[in-house]
């Protein structure tokens, strides 16, 4: 019989590993974290639990009775009858058929409805065709249904939109052009964000998920926050999701601040702070999965950082476990065995209050 | 999609099978970390915390209150009534349950 673990690579390789290869990966994550985001490493503890998780010999692995969390899902019901890029097995359901097949046949404890291109601005002009939707949806759902999608400011740069590509004047060295032309973007953003948000409101929108935050950069993670503020002080009803893009956010332009707080560079444990002082219910945190390293040594690292974040905020923390990020492999059919381990890794060690 | 349903199985509460849509209600409205929630819920429905994920316990419960089983139950409270039983339980509010509030004349 081999003394062989088998395990898994980021990018959903299957490896074996030895016993102490195996703990060597999971302190050389954990160390990786702790270092890069100022945070405490796991304890001795919490690493010889990490190791019977994924030395464990079953395929499948899951928290144990009474730990067991919420989980809410990036436009989830859209993988139903969406096609390969977005995830999706390409059923033919219609969006109703999909938000309640979720619900019911997969024991969801929230679902949601989002545009297909998962970005609100698009939204924006159709935004009455998606209040239809989601009112007719809410009527026969039962569990708490969100309307998601990304705020996603690229599409405000030209070609897509009306501002000047940061992208472009950065290689002509115009620095400060750059930087201003995400402040212009930013203001669309968060208008746009506030319009569709609201129109939402008025048909009964139980909750939102303002998803991927900051996927171009800290003006892009600014504009969400701002938005959350300004919905939450209109409108303090309304739930709000605030997910982020990365395990840091990505200094684009730089020197954007919140409150005092400037957003470049932000991990997890800082990210909740400023979600839950701009006003968000619950946040969501992204770490990301190095493709070139163990499914160990990334699990160890986003437990880490998952951990961190955790004991930082006063409100429930959602871990993002999508392909790519949390430990779990950036693959499009990540294998169950790595999703179930990251899975109760992050419930048990990372002490999330949701995924 | 596989991966919803991985991490529903692992480490989810159940939604309708159980308590999970509950406990996620009190994550949204009232911002409560996962234990705080359970024990808001548990209380409300005068059970143990462990029985918040057992369907045996739960089934009959939700029945008894009203607030939608997952299966089809013809004639059984679901979608919006189920909600507005919900709300009226937790003591929260649901704001799809206050539209149609306002569009049946329902003052309580």
């Amino acid at each position: 019989m081999s003394d062989k673990i088998s395990t898994r690579m980021g990018d959903g390789e299957r490896v074996s590993m030895s016993a102490s290869e195996l703990k060597e990966e999971i302190l050389a994550g954990t160390e990786d974290a702790a270092e890069k985001g100022r945070v405490p490493p796991l304890t001795a503890e919490e690493l010889d639990q990490l190791f019977d998780i994924m030395a464990d010999p079953s395929r499948m692995v899951s928290v144990e009775p009474g730990q067991e969390v919420i989980v809410t899902d990036d436009g989830g019901t859209m993988s139903f009858y969406s096609g390969q890029d977005g995830g999706g097995v390409g059923v033919p359901l219609s969006r109703l058929q999909a938000i309640l097949t979720y619900e019911r046949a997969c024991g969801a404890d929230t679902t949601s409805m989002g545009h297909s291109d998962y970005s609100y601005k698009p939204v924006k002009s159709i935004v009455n065709f998606e209040l239809n939707e989601y009112y007719t949806a809410s009527q026969l759902t039962t569990a708490p249904f969100f309307y998601g999608a990304q705020p996603n400011m690229g599409l405000y740069y030209q070609p897509d939109g009306p501002c000047p590509n940061p992208a472009d004047l950065l290689a002509e060295g115009d620095i400060d052009g750059a930087m201003k032309t995400q402040e212009e973007a930013a203001e669309h953003l968060r208008r746009d964000l506030g319009f569709v948000v609201r129109k939402l409101d008025t048909m009964g929108c139980e909750g939102i998920n303002f998803d991927t935050s900051g996927s171009a950069g800290d003006a892009d993670y600014l504009a969400a926050l701002q938005a959350v503020r300004d919905i939450k002080s209109e409108l303090p009803h309304l739930p709000i999701i605030l997910g982020a893009a990365g395990e840091f956010v990505l200094g684009m332009h730089g020197s954007v601040e919140f409150d005092g707080k400037r957003l470049a560079g932000m991990y997890p444990h800082e990210q909740v702070e400023v979600a839950e002082a701009a006003g968000a219910d619950i946040a969501g945190v992204a770490v990301n999965t190095n493709t070139n390293k163990s499914v160990a040594w990334n699990l160890a690292r986003a437990a880490t950082f998952i951990k961190a974040a955790s004991a930082a905020s006063g409100i429930p923390v959602h871990a993002n476990v999508g392909m790519g990020v949390g430990g779990v492999p950036m693959m499009e059919q990540p294998p169950i065995d790595s999703v179930s381990r990251v899975s109760k890794t992050l419930v048990q060690l990372g002490k999330a209050d949701g995924l | 999609m596989g991966m919803h349903v991985a991490h529903i199985m692992t480490s989810g509460m159940g939604g309708l099978r159980t308590a999970g849509d509950l406990v996620a209600w009190m994550q949204m409205t009232r911002r409560m970390r996962i234990n705080e929630a359970k024990a808001y819920v548990a209380g409300k429905l005068g059970i143990d915390i462990l029985d918040l994920t057992d369907e045996e316990t739960m089934r009959q419960r939700r029945e008894d209150l009203g607030l939608g089983l997952v299966t089809s139950v013809s004639g059984s409270p679901k979608g919006i009534r189920a909600k507005m039983k919900i709300a009226e339980l937790l003591g929260i509010r649901i704001n799809s349950v206050e539209l149609f509030r306002s569009q049946i004349g329902f003052p309580g």
